[in-house]
């Protein structure tokens, strides 16, 4: 049980929280031919557009409601409904989600209304899915924002299974995967070779493995994505054998998808580290009524090697993580089956999972907050996003680059963490920057009486970064 | 190539116990059971801490090439020992007779890129085997460049690594020991009210540092090293190494032969002594002042001892709580065996066993001392008969060379490396909180259990991990 520790100042010091409209975005991008869309002024989409550009280095497809000062006064129903229309006309995509901000929430927009508005009005567009979810950017993370909008599609995309006709098992190889954020598109690609592994078919809700993979397609350009979950595809997850579940932060849209379907719901915390894919394995074995392939306990006894031959580095290892709840969860187990020490746990909202993260206490806050907790308690190592390379810095620490966003590095978005082989990754990852930046060393010291050449007497400190 | 009789020389040392008896440390190694190194290997690790010099390896790839910058030892400023030179003779050197030839360019070329004070040149078989007179090499080099080029000539087929520590020592003596006088004591450093004495220590390498530990308390009784072969060492220093008044014989009886020497041609007496535990660093302290023979210094480092032994109990006494009871099997070499297990008596652990395949018949009447004599000493270094011997004592942890490491791992036994590889220092006081940091690190981590237990579905179970329906969600969460 970790003691929480709420915001206690004015000032947010370099943040470590991004907004909710973001992590809706994220969740829409995940679906084949789709835009989201903020209701906000031009700079949330803007900012939103390259904070992913960023971090993904393809275009991406954002859209905005564009309010201004008349719309933002006197109300903005006209813009929802213009925008919408815009897109379908324009684009016809599969899905449009409309993602509020704090703009538009402060206002009192009913976006819920105003789509019901659209759906009268243009009764042409009816094969044009659109999702409205309240994602102000003044509560929440991006955690949230993709947990609330996935729970939306679902809502407005899977029907009852007693309406639909649909039935657990009558697809006998399907397996519906809710993902939460924090799986990169190489985590996807390795989840999905472990399920076709067990003989199972994988459908990602939602699959940005198949969307932001970084992927040279023939048409030079696509106003929304290409690739991700087929809009088609959410009809068939109530024919599916079970539905396996990643992240604490999913639960609700998990529940609202067992209740619509009644396919049974395997909740996992992550895929991080051993214990958690024994957990990933066993459930598939038993979905599956397959054996756990010969290839995969072969690659549970190579992180097992690496275990041991990393736990003299990351044994003891004092750890400062900033990240969103499901993702400090992940590494702090992970971590923790190390023998490392959590000495600063920083996340960026208040989520039930954080009561039940097992360290002593965890800060709501920023990474100057990780920044001072870390070098009160002596961190050696931090883990974070690519605004915590500072932090680190100033800490006198490595850094191991992981959650949202990832700028500084190319290809961030393709790092495999999951499974057993991603698992084994992470620690050789983490164990050569303890070797190569973080081994605390006895300090030089000469002799006062020393007879070493006077040329000698200047110091090399060596860089960390 | 060394004589017959050179070897046979150098292998009798009278100052090593191993010349009352036949059977020895320095025994044949056994073709297709041997596990150790050979006598450039021997060589090259008693030098290469030296970190001024350019060390060139002569022979073919084989020999640097697998073993350069392979060591933990660290200098406090000099880095040249960090370069790996060799000549990497071709087939055409060998076969034409060009090996002597590159030498001597290979001499040249490291003089003109590093300025090195001096050149050492490791002899290997092959060089040895067609008779490349590297003696006369390095003589005509040196007077041609006007650096001084010294000769070790210890071709690996010479000998054990043992031996090779000892041809690298008589190279010192021989060549670069009593070269040049000591440095005027500068007058900023002395104080009136103490005697400084100059004293050498001969086996410490400063592995990670840890002799830095030990070096600030050996200042502060006005200790004065002149030399510590070969850790943190200069070329300029090991020249002054004839002029110490009292020589510590630190960590293995392998240079004992410098010692022997330096007390035959200059009178100097010297003692035997480990920097690893609480009480033999102490007994080290104790030892120079026992030697130098000097009152005031004996009382200063009576006071450093209780001071030093004060502060490090109060500050190991968390982690003898952790420690205390627990059983080692410590595999090494030589002398460490018994300084090992002072240091770990020290913490009440339990020695169940200890290695004693390079231990001279002293070393084994002091681990009969401290471990009583019906000890179990392992000769048979082999994988299998160590982890045989882990199982047989019920061994929490194995305390050996970092080549056993993986040995130990496999086995999904805890390990410690305690050999000249490792990234961590353990001398002196200060020392023991790294290694009892690192026994607890290695002992009390949770990967072992998570390594032995079998995969969850490996096990039989009347429940299942995972109930169909809403229940399956509760397993998953808390688990």
């Amino acid at each position: 049980m970790a003691d929480i520790l709420k915001r206690n100042k004015a000032l947010s010091v370099n943040p470590l929280k991004a907004s909710q409209p973001i992590g809706g975005s994220l969740a829409t991008l995940g679906f084949n031919r789709a835009m989201p869309m903020l209701h906000g002024s031009q700079g949330c989409t803007a900012f939103a557009k390259v904070f992913f550009v960023r971090h993904f280095r393809e275009p991406i497809p954002l859209q905005s409601t564009a309010m201004d000062q008349g719309s933002s006064v006197m109300g903005a129903d006209e813009n929802v409904v213009e925008g919408i229309l815009t897109i379908a006309e324009k684009s016809r995509p599969a899905l449009i989600t409309i993602l509020t901000t704090g703009l538009a929430e402060t206002q009192g927009a009913d976006v819920h209304r105003n789509v019901r508005e659209f759906r009268e009005a243009n009764p042409e567009f009816a094969d044009v899915a659109v999702v409205a979810v309240n994602t102000p950017d003044f509560t929440g993370s991006v955690e949230t924002g993709f947990a609330l909008t996935l729970t939306e599609i679902i809502r407005a995309l899977v029907p009852d299974a007693k309406e639909a006709g649909t039935y657990p098992g009558k697809r006998k190889r399907q397996v519906n995967v809710l993902v939460n954020y924090m799986l990169t598109p190489g985590d996807l690609e390795a989840l999905r070779d472990i399920f076709e592994q067990f003989r199972l078919r994988p459908v990602f809700v939602p699959d940005i493995s198949d969307s932001l993979d970084g992927c040279l397609t023939d048409d030079d350009f696509s106003p929304v994505t290409i690739g991700g979950t087929l809009i088609s595809e959410m009809a068939t997850l109530g024919d599916a054998l079970a539905t396996v579940v990643i992240g604490p932060s999913l639960t609700k849209a998990a529940e609202l998808l067992e209740q619509r379907t009644g396919v049974p719901s395997y909740a996992l915390d992550h895929l991080y580290g051993l214990k958690a894919n024994d957990a990933l394995m066993s459930a598939l074995a038993e979905i599956s009524g397959h054996d756990v392939p010969e290839r995969i306990e072969r690659q549970r006894s190579q992180l097992q090697d690496a275990m041991l031959d990393t736990h003299f580095m990351l044994g003891q290892l004092r750890i400062a993580i900033a990240a969103d709840a499901d993702l400090l969860n992940a590494f702090v187990d992970q971590v923790q089956e190390m023998g490392a020490e959590v000495v600063a746990a920083v996340t960026s909202c208040n989520v039930p999972l954080l009561a039940r993260i097992p360290v002593a206490s965890i800060k709501i806050g920023d990474l100057e907050d990780m920044e001072l907790i870390g070098k009160a308690r002596k961190a050696q190592l931090v883990i974070g996003n690519s605004h915590a390379v500072d932090t680190a810095e100033r800490l006198g620490t490595p850094i191991l680059r992981a959650g949202f966003p990832l700028y500084d590095i190319i290809g961030g978005y393709r790092l495999t963490w999951i499974g057993y082989r991603g698992s084994r990754q992470t620690l050789f990852d983490l164990a050569n920057l303890v070797i190569n930046y973080s081994h605390e060393e006895i300090p030089v010291y000469r002799s006062v009486y020393g007879q070493k050449p006077a040329s000698e007497i200047t110091d090399y400190p060596l860089s960390c970064h | 190539m060394k004589s017959t009789k050179d070897i046979a020389a150098l292998l009798d040392e009278p100052a090593c116990e191993h010349n009352k008896k036949e059977k020895s440390g320095c025994a044949k190694p056994k073709p297709g059971a041997s596990a150790g190194g050979c006598a450039f290997d021997g060589a090259q690790i008693a030098l290469l801490p030296i970190a001024d010099v350019a060390h060139i390896v002569h022979g073919p790839i084989a020999c640097a090439g697998s073993s350069w910058d392979n060591r933990g030892t660290r200098s406090s400023g000099a880095d040249l020992y960090r370069i790996g030179m060799t000549t990497d003779l071709t087939e055409q050197d060998i076969v034409m007779g060009r090996s002597e030839k590159r030498l001597f360019h290979a001499i040249k070329q490291a003089i003109d890129s590093y300025h090195p004070p001096a050149v050492f040149v490791y002899n290997t078989c092959v060089p040895a085997l067609i008779g490349d007179d590297i003696n006369a090499v390095c003589k005509s080099a040196q007077e041609r460049w006007g650096v001084p080029v010294v000769p070790i000539d210890c071709a690996g087929f010479y000998g054990t690594k043992n031996l090779g520590n000892r041809i690298a020592g008589d190279a010192m003596v021989n060549h670069v020991i009593g070269t040049r006088d000591p440095d005027p004591l500068p007058l900023t450093v002395q104080r009136a009210e103490i005697k400084i004495h100059d004293v050498n220590l001969i086996g410490e390498y400063n592995i990670a540092g840890e002799f830095w530990h030990v070096l600030p308390l050996l200042d502060e009784l006005g200790l004065r090293v002149l030399c510590t072969l070969s850790g943190d060492a200069r070329f300029r220093e090991v020249q002054t190494m004839h002029k110490a008044e009292v020589n510590m014989m630190v960590c293995s009886k392998a240079m004992v032969n410098v010692a022997r020497k330096l007390q035959q041609h200059y009178g100097t007496p010297w003692f035997e002594g480990s920097y690893y535990g609480i009480t033999d660093t102490s007994q080290a302290l104790r030892d120079f002042a026992k030697v130098l023979n000097d009152a005031d210094l004996t009382e200063r480092t009576e006071a450093l001892i209780l001071r030093e032994e004060t502060r490090i109990r109060k500050e190991l006494e968390p982690w003898k709580v952790r420690l205390k009871g627990k059983r080692v099997l410590l595999f090494t070499g030589g002398v460490k065996s018994w300084s090992v297990i002072s240091a770990l008596q020290d913490l009440g652990m339990v020695v169940v066993a200890t290695g004693t395949k390079k231990s001279t018949e002293e070393d084994k009447a002091r681990i009969r001392e401290l471990m009583g004599e019906d000890t179990v000493m392992i000769d048979d270094g082999s994988p299998r008969a160590l982890l045989k011997i882990v199982h047989d004592y019920k061994a929490d942890i194995l305390i050996a060379g970092g080549r056993n490491m993986y040995t130990a791992l496999k086995a999904k036994v805890p390990f410690l490396d305690i050999n000249q590889e490792r990234e961590f220092g353990y001398e002196g006081y200060q020392g023991m909180l790294e290694l009892v940091r690192q026994l607890a690190l290695t002992i009390e981590s949770p990967v072992w259990e998570a390594v032995r237990a079998p995969a969850p579905w490996k096990i039989k179970s009347p429940h299942p991990p995972f109930a169909k329906g809403g229940d399956a969600m509760e397993e998953v969460n808390n688990g």
